[in-house]
């Protein structure tokens, strides 16, 4: 794959990605998509909850939180396409395709926070 | 690249060599685990994106009003998606050992001149881990 100088930096979002992934999104995908619908423990009422997720500290994580993880997501499916499946020839519509959609969940995150209240 | 140029000796030939590559298999990390696990550990990628899809449309249900985020709540009682939410989380969690184990491969900390072994700087980032998640859970779940 030719290196563009942009390389890097996606790079480097990757790997912020990629940190944020691991430190964060165990326990919100245990919470949230397992604990609180098995009924292990007891889920925060409807108040409560759009209360922390509107306070502004907790809209800036949420953010950083999805569109790094996308980032990452991004990155490493691109690469995974293509030396995994070793898929070559669809090159530029697998980039477009990979950082588009970070750039636009990026967008629907901050829209869907912004309007949060 | 010049004829003997690979090897630094210089050698003749009549015919200008040809590289010989074999075609690879599109399946070729099918059969060995190094191989599986590394296919494995790239394709947590997509629960990561499943992930924050589910987000959005949690915030989404969040700022539409209470009957919008009980509907979101019961889908997640679902079936599929508890099927989905467990595939997804095993994905993350090997996602971020083989992160953290690889850490102290891209950050070499020297401490007097002495490199910090690979199991602190491993280990501080599964303490790091351990402080966080249970932050996060103690705000989400006292709210």
């Amino acid at each position: 794959m030719a290196k563009k100088p942009i390389e890097p930096f996606l790079w480097g979002l990757f790997s912020a990605g990629g940190v944020v992934a691991a430190l964060l999104i165990p326990v919100h995908l245990f919470l949230f998509g397992l604990a609180f619908p098995l009924g292990w423990l007891t889920p925060p009422g409807y108040e409560s909850l759009r209360a922390l997720a509107s306070h502004p500290l907790a809209r800036i994580y949420l953010f950083v939180l999805c569109s790094f993880s996308l980032f990452h997501w991004a990155h490493r499916f691109r690469y995974t396409l293509y030396d995994g499946l070793q898929i070559k020839h669809l090159n530029e519509v697998i980039t477009v395709f990979c950082y588009g959609g970070a750039l636009a969940g990026t967008a629907a995150a901050g829209y869907l926070l912004w309007g949060l209240r | 690249m010049k004829p003997g140029g690979l090897s630094g000796t210089p050698s003749h030939t009549a015919y200008h060599p040809r590289w010989y590559r074999e075609r690879v298999s599109t399946y070729w990390w099918l059969w060995k685990w190094r191989y599986l696990k590394f296919v494995l550990r790239e394709l947590s990628s997509v629960p990561v994106a499943y992930f924050v899809t589910l987000t959005l449309v949690q915030v989404h249900a969040l700022s539409d009003g209470p009957q919008a985020y009980a509907d979101f709540q019961r889908w997640m009682t679902h079936p599929v998606f508890l099927t989905l939410n467990a595939i997804s989380f095993l994905f993350v969690l090997f996602h971020t050992v083989t992160w953290f184990n690889l850490a102290p491969r891209a950050i070499v900390v020297r401490l007097r001149g002495k490199r910090v072994p690979e199991f602190l700087i491993a280990g501080s980032n599964y303490a790091a881990w351990l402080v966080i998640s249970a932050a996060v859970a103690w705000l989400i779940l006292r709210s």
